[in-house]
Formats: structure tokens, C-alpha cells, sequence
């Protein structure tokens, strides 16, 4: 087998500002960016390439981090440095504003919807994690606040299966939260890394974490028993990739459809890794299976796989440019 | 700084300014590729001190240990706050880091640092290496006219 990335599509997507984050539609159809221009952008494919469909305008007053659509593709929200996020809702082919969540002190960092779409999870540089619940009426209403970390909380992702919520953050480690009896609460505290975690990801099945850092490592943790047996589950760190990534690793995502884990980084590369079948799950083994060291001008900041067609990536950078790249398994003859 | 302010160093040890940057004669040659070298990066000795109407140079505060290098597109600074809990030195720090960004080309990789052992606190060196806080920080209007006073 000989893997490569391989070019589709080189998109100047936020000019003279950055691209912080892109997001692909649970479809696979629409990819929503963001970034240092206060606006969130919609590409579609029109033919051979991608091309921006919408623009949304006017919901934010600073840097817009991150863009999360809801489980069924109709909504959109938007986590901004303004400390709002907004929810807009799709009609047809726009998008209008349908609320905005205020609430944070400061920069909301990431904003993330569970599986359900009942709940919706957000992080800001005040310390704290809302969970907000959603009613058939479109209404949202905040049912927690999490203070777990004592820094800076950079990024939250929800298992796929459970209403199980991750949080990263600037204090170097990673939350797990978990409802007990009508009550969110910390059940886990991952440590580890030994500087910031910018991000996290769960694997197809949710038995499985990725999460990435300053560190300039990459960490695999996987769910087991706890010791005392109570039911709750503790994570243990079993895999550690280090020695690829040049400066701070600003995002991890792993393809629900391969398998392969991608790697966003400080060092402008954009990698791909997969995991060794014949290992054992306990002690994972992953290589570097695809390398594009000037993936970027700039840092890359984002990473994200296509939830429908395997193997298509979406890349972003502090240029403001968008790539689409396509990564192959070739057969060798 | 506004009068009336109680300065954390009031009277600091005041240090002579260097020369001007010596040009050579093929960087006079526009024929010639003139890598960017640490000397560029001593641009940064102009700054102005946050709370002394005197520039970082003549403070001493940028005894700087710059390390530049054009290939790989990467710049490394090491300031040394004037006394050891300067509050004043997230904020140098930032000053130099945005001189930085705007003087130095985009694909340039920015390392700004305070000489080890120099400040008590190592936290002004993880924020300054977290360009989410450092964009944010530069959204922040009155913040971002603090750090314009620093460089103007």
C-alpha cells in the first residue's frame, strides 16, 4: 500500500484575515469556515471545484473560532471572541439568525451539538463549559456550568453514542463529563500533556480519544473499567505519537469511514496517520502513512474528514486559505 | 502612564543606546537577496517602555538574545524584564511579538521569551506563545492602543 495526499482544491477563503476552523455538513454536502473576519462562510460544489455559496454577515463583532452544524444539517452555530455564540437556522439555500447565547465572560473558544441535537456544549477562555438544552420550540436554555479546569478552555467534543463531553484546555488537561441524577459533573480529569490541549476528537466507536498540544505530541486514550468498579469509566493514555510535529499541534480528527487520523500544525504541515491492525488495542501503534510539510503557508489550524466521502480532507490555515485534499490508499502493482 | 502613577521601578539603571545598523556595501545592491538576520529583528530595540518615557534598548530590557533565520523562516527573542515580578512584562512581551508580526514576513514563525531565570513567572511565556490569546488580546481596543504606545 502506498498512501498520498493529494491536491483537489486551493480556496483563498478568508483573504487578509485567517481561517480558523472549517466544518463539514453531516452530509458531507456544505463545508461552514470561519475566522479572523468576524464571518462564517458556506462552500458547496458546484462541478469540479468548491465554490462559496453563502456568506453570514453581521452575527458577529470579533473573530468568529469555531462553526459546529446540529446532527440533522439545519442549524449552525457560530462560537466567537464577541463571548456569543449564534445559532442560525437553514432555509434552502441561506441561513438566518435564529438566537444568540450570551452568558460567557469572555471569547467563547469552541462550540460543539451531541449526537441528539437535544444538547449543545461551549467553552470559553472564562475557565467554564455550558451545556445548553434545546426545547421543540427552538428555545435554548443553559442547564450547567462546568468548572472543572482552572485555565482557558480551548475546545469541547461530545461522544458519538453518549451524552459523554470532553473538554481541553491551556491548564494541559483534558475533562470528562458525564449526567448523574439530573446533574452534569466532572468524572474524569485526563493528565498528561505538559502544555496546552487545543483539541480532541473520539474515534467512531467513542472508546477511543485523540487529543493534540503544545506538547507537540499527540495523545491516544482509550475508555476502561475503573478500579472501583463503580461504573464509572476512567481513561488511560495508550498511545503517545511524538517526534512528527515541528511546533504546537492545533487540531486532531479522526475519519469515521478509514480510520485515519489527521494532524493540523504550527509547522504549516497537514499529516495522516494509520493505525497498525495487527496490534493489539490495548498498545495501538499508528505511522505516518502522508506527510505535506508546506500543506500551508502559515500555520495550519484546522482539520476536518468528510463524514460521507472517504479519504476527503478539508485543511485551514492563519493565511486565511482553505484546502481540499484527497488522501488515497493506492495498490501497488 | 499617567502622572500620578506609582512606577513598580522607579528609577531604573539607564543604559547607551547602540549605533545605527552599519549597511553594507552589497545590501546597497538591489541585484543582491539581503537575508533577513538578526539585526532586523533589533527593531525591536525601539520600543518604547510601558512605564518609562524611555525605549527598551536604553532600559536594557532587550538584552536580547535573537536568534533569525531566513531559510527556515523562524525569529527568536529573549527579553529580560528590569526586575524580577515586573507586571509590566506580559505586555513587553506582547509589544515585541506585534513589532514582530508586522515588521517580519507572514511565513515567519515568531518565538517571543523571557530569558530564563529572569521572572518569577513562567506564565508570561505560555501566553505569549498562544497566538488564540494574542489575537484576541490585539481585538481588545484599549489593550491594543497600550501596545501602539509601545511601538509608536
Amino acid at each position: 500500500m502506498k498512501e498520498a495526499l493529494s491536491l483537489v482544491q486551493r480556496i483563498s477563503a478568508h483573504p487578509d484575515s485567517c481561517c480558523w476552523f472549517v466544518s463539514w455538513s453531516p452530509n458531507g454536502a456544505l463545508l461552514a469556515s470561519c475566522g479572523g473576519d468576524k464571518a462564517v462562510r458556506i462552500w458547496g460544489r458546484e462541478g469540479d471545484s468548491w465554490i462559496c455559496k453563502t456568506v453570514l454577515q453581521d452575527g458577529h463583532q470579533r473573530t468568529v473560532r469555531k462553526v459546529a452544524w446540529s446532527p440533522c444539517g439545519n442549524y449552525l452555530a457560530s462560537a466567537s471572541f464577541d463571548a456569543t455564540t449564534c445559532i442560525w437556522k437553514k432555509k434552502n439555500d441561506d441561513f438566518e439568525s435564529l438566537t444568540v447565547l450570551e452568558g460567557h465572560e469572555n471569547e467563547v473558544k469552541c462550540v460543539a451539538w451531541a449526537p441528539s441535537g437535544n444538547l449543545l456544549a461551549t467553552c470559553s477562555r472564562d475557565k467554564s463549559v455550558w451545556v445548553w438544552e434545546v426545547d421543540e420550540d427552538e428555545e435554548y436554555e443553559c442547564v450547567t456550568v462546568l468548572n472543572a479546569h482552572t485555565q482557558d478552555v480551548k475546545h469541547v467534543a461530545w461522544h458519538p453514542k453518549k451524552e459523554l463531553l470532553a473538554s481541553a484546555s491551556y491548564d494541559n488537561n483534558i475533562c470528562i463529563y458525564k449526567e448523574e441524577d439530573d446533574d452534569w459533573e466532572c468524572q474524569a480529569t485526563l493528565q498528561g500533556h505538559t502544555s496546552t490541549v487545543w483539541s480532541l476528537c473520539f474515534d467512531a466507536s467513542g472508546e477511543r480519544m485523540a487529543s493534540c498540544s503544545d506538547d507537540r505530541t499527540v495523545k491516544i486514550w482509550k475508555e476502561c473499567p475503573s478500579e472501583n468498579g463503580q461504573g464509572n469509566l476512567s481513561w488511560k493514555c495508550v498511545c503517545t505519537l511524538s517526534g512528527y510535529h515541528g511546533r504546537t499541534v492545533y487540531d486532531v480528527a479522526w475519519c469515521e469511514l478509514t480510520g485515519a487520523l489527521a494532524t493540523a500544525c504550527g509547522d504549516d504541515a497537514v499529516r495522516v496517520f494509520k493505525e497498525d491492525v495487527t496490534a493489539s488495542p490495548d498498545e495501538p501503534v499508528f505511522s505516518l502513512v502522508a506527510q505535506e510539510t508546506k500543506a500551508h503557508s502559515e500555520d495550519a489550524n484546522c482539520v476536518s474528514w468528510n463524514p460521507k466521502e472517504a479519504g476527503l480532507l478539508a485543511s485551514c490555515s492563519d493565511n486565511g486559505e482553505i484546502v481540499i485534499w484527497r488522501f488515497k490508499e493506492e495498490e501497488l502493482d | 502612564m499617567s502622572e500620578g502613577v506609582i512606577l513598580e521601578n522607579a528609577n531604573p539603571m539607564i543604559f547607551q543606546r547602540s549605533g545605527d545598523r552599519m549597511v553594507t556595501a552589497s545590501e546597497e545592491d538591489e541585484d543582491v537577496h539581503d537575508p533577513i538576520d538578526d539585526r532586523e529583528i533589533f527593531l525591536v530595540r525601539s520600543i518604547n517602555d510601558p512605564e518609562h518615557p524611555l525605549t527598551l534598548e536604553e532600559l536594557n530590557v532587550v538584552e536580547l538574545d535573537r536568534q533569525v533565520n531566513d531559510t527556515e523562516s523562524t525569529a527568536r527573542v529573549e527579553f529580560t524584564p528590569t526586575i524580577p515580578h515586573c507586571s509590566m512584562a506580559t505586555l513587553i512581551g506582547l509589544s515585541i511579538k506585534v513589532k514582530l508580526l508586522r515588521s517580519l514576513p507572514d511565513r515567519f514563525k515568531i518565538d517571543v521569551h523571557i530569558t530564563p531565570g529572569a521572572h518569577a513567572s513562567e506564565e508570561a511565556n505560555k501566553q505569549l506563545a498562544d497566538k488564540e490569546r494574542v489575537a484576541a488580546a490585539l481585538e481588545n481596543s484599549s489593550l491594543l492602543e497600550v501596545v501602539n504606545q509601545c511601538l509608536s
